[in-house]
């Protein structure tokens, strides 16, 4: 495979309206030449609108998509570098497999055609297929002729809307393995949209995280995790606790004071002015059961193996979950204790 | 089935079909007479080959035919990627109207509009008057039938043409085109049919010289009706009930692709 030469995707300013409804608002985003990125939310978040407008199928209200110095805002589709793989794969049932994935070659000769069809046929793993109609292979196959098809021009940059949406769950992990790999493979910028956290985590070297038509937040998986910057964010990857409560004063150090309704606690510092309403987000795997913290009485507590789940009630009825290692499960459900945690395990967020 | 919607069938069918089995079975009377049976007999299918002007009018409807379903075929395979193509652009509603109109006007007002006006342009009236008013009508038949077809395309695909590079030009030749060729050709046969079946319009601008068939048979049944009129219109019968056969496979064929 031929190097794809390094070029920085640049949104700026990107907007679009449909009416009066704001499908994505002014989002600003740089992509690092070779990185595996990944837009993140829920449906009707404007995400695939947003990669609709990479591709040139949808034109902006406003703003710029360059990658390198070229502005392609005002490019048509066909004349990108960039190029689109859908959920649907959007395979030609007309055409055979090698045909559908030697579609985008035209401009080259004959026989260097059907030379990089077989080698696209190689990287998918489907060698024998090339006659084939669409129609007969299965799921998998056809989400990798698809692939193999957006390939094949060599894009700058690729697009996968929900590439695995149409797999099944076996063959999704499978297959984001196999993206995986082929992403590292050519080096190529791949931008992915998925409404899947698991599956964002499982493959990309960074998040963004779509709310409202709005990035709300961009980040390495474990910065996303650990650092959320809103709960919507905080919830979307994973077990959260939320407690409310009222922020204390500014103070030096990497902590802060929070005073709950049972008692006050600590999290990581923050800029927010005292008084703010806020809450108090904990990891499941953080909240440790033990002398120090908030009065909690255990409500129920689950052995799953290698963790043992416990669920902790505050006096005010406020359900709380903790997630530790088993062998300390003596505490009885019922029994009263403490729930506590690091003020570094903690984040702050306005309510 | 039970015996009652055996029987229901039975009797809708006969309602429907008995009156062109009797005319099938009559034009294989040898008996001059049109309605005493004189046994099988296959020799007014030869006497139409010696008819020289119900052949020569056999002519005309096929030339007319062939022409008008072209012209009706690609005006209403472009109306039909206007309407479902180009999204809401303004007189959409009108120009549906425009092509569908002619599907449910009565056909002697059809043919009286369009008598008025190749007199009041001073066309001479002939095969090409013909031509010209069956494609006229036959375009919306074609413009529904190519429109249902895109309508259940997938947008998808066009979209993945041109984002491997090709332009508007190599996408329609290569994907809209292919995927919708069942569609036109079913458009076109049944435009093929309905310009050889029409007597009315035709009646209203034919000129001298150009005698289409129904044309041709309505006015030998004026002067009586003979068994070679059966033949003739047996043929025509079998002509027609094929190209619809085969225009229906075409699109049930595709939708279930």
């Amino acid at each position: 495979m031929a190097e794809t030469p390094a070029l920085r995707l640049r949104l700026e300013d990107l907007t679009k309206r449909f009416g009066t409804h704001v499908a994505v608002d002014a989002v600003n985003l740089h992509l690092e030449p070779g990185e595996f990125f990944c837009l993140l939310g829920p449906s009707g978040c404007g995400k695939s609108t947003l990669l609709r407008m990479i591709a040139g199928f949808e034109t902006p209200s406003s703003g710029h998509v360059r990658l390198g110095d070229q502005d392609l805002t005002a490019l048509p589709p066909h004349r990108r570098p960039v190029n689109m793989m859908v959920q649907s794969y959007a395979l030609f049932p007309h055409m055979s497999v090698a045909r559908n994935i030697g579609y985008g070659l035209k401009g080259l000769g004959r026989g260097a055609a059907s030379a990089r069809v077989a080698d696209l046929l190689r990287l998918v793993r489907l060698e024998g297929f090339a006659d084939r109609r669409p129609e007969t292979l299965s799921g998998g196959q056809r989400q990798r002729v698809a692939l193999a098809r957006a390939l094949a021009r060599e894009p700058k940059l690729l697009l996968l809307d929900e590439p695995l949406g149409a797999l099944d769950r076996g063959l999704r992990e499978e297959t984001q393995a196999e993206l995986r790999a082929v992403q590292r493979r050519l080096g190529t910028a791949f931008v992915v949209v998925t409404h899947d956290p698991e599956e964002a985590m499982m493959l990309a070297d960074r998040i963004g995280v779509m709310e409202g038509g709005r990035l709300a937040q961009v980040g390495p998986a474990a910065e996303l995790y650990r650092r959320p910057a809103s709960r919507f964010v905080a919830g979307l990857l994973g077990d959260v606790n939320l407690i409310p409560g009222r922020l204390g004063s500014a103070e030096a150090g990497d902590s802060r004071a929070v005073e709950t309704a049972h008692g006050p606690v600590r999290a990581a510092a923050t800029d927010l002015p005292e008084g703010t309403s806020v809450v108090v987000a904990v990891r499941p795997e953080n909240l440790i059961v033990g002398t120090e913290g908030l009065p909690v009485t255990i409500a129920d507590a689950v052995f799953l193996g290698d963790r043992l789940r416990r669920t902790l009630r505050l006096p005010d009825g406020t359900l709380l979950r903790s997630s530790g290692r088993p062998g300390d499960e003596r505490d009885l459900v019922g029994s009263e204790t403490r729930a506590g945690f690091a003020a570094a395990a903690a984040v702050i967020l306005p309510a | 089935m039970t015996w009652v919607t055996r029987a229901a069938l039975v009797l809708g069918l006969g309602f429907l079909y008995a009156p062109i089995l009797v005319l099938i079975a009559y034009s294989f009377n040898a008996s001059t007479l049109v309605t005493v049976w004189g046994g099988f007999s296959t020799k007014w299918y030869g006497a139409l080959l010696a008819d020289a002007p119900l052949m020569a009018a056999a002519w005309v409807s096929l030339r007319v035919a062939l022409l008008a379903s072209l012209i009706a075929t690609i005006l209403g395979t472009l109306a039909a990627l206007a309407l479902e193509r180009h999204g809401r652009f303004r007189g959409r509603a009108l120009f549906t109207g425009l092509i569908f109109g002619p599907m449910v006007m009565p056909e002697v007002m059809i043919g009286l509009s369009l008598l008025l006006m190749f007199i009041g342009i001073g066309i001479d009236r002939g095969l090409a008057t013909i031509v010209i008013a069956h494609a006229t009508f036959c375009t919306g038949f074609v413009a529904v039938v190519v429109a249902a077809r895109l309508r259940g395309l997938d947008r998808g695909l066009e979209e993945a043409a041109a984002d491997l590079g090709a332009g508007p030009l190599r996408v329609f030749l290569t994907i809209t085109l292919p995927l919708l060729a069942p569609a036109v050709l079913a458009g076109a046969l049944l435009a093929f049919t309905l310009s050889l079946d029409d007597l009315v319009i035709a009646s209203f601008v034919s000129g001298p010289g150009s005698t289409t068939l129904p044309m041709r048979l309505y006015g030998q049944v004026r002067l009586g009706v003979n068994p070679e009129i059966n033949a003739a219109s047996t043929l025509l019968i079998v002509l027609v009930s094929a190209f619809v056969l085969l225009a229906s496979w075409l699109t049930v064929r595709r939708s279930r692709a």
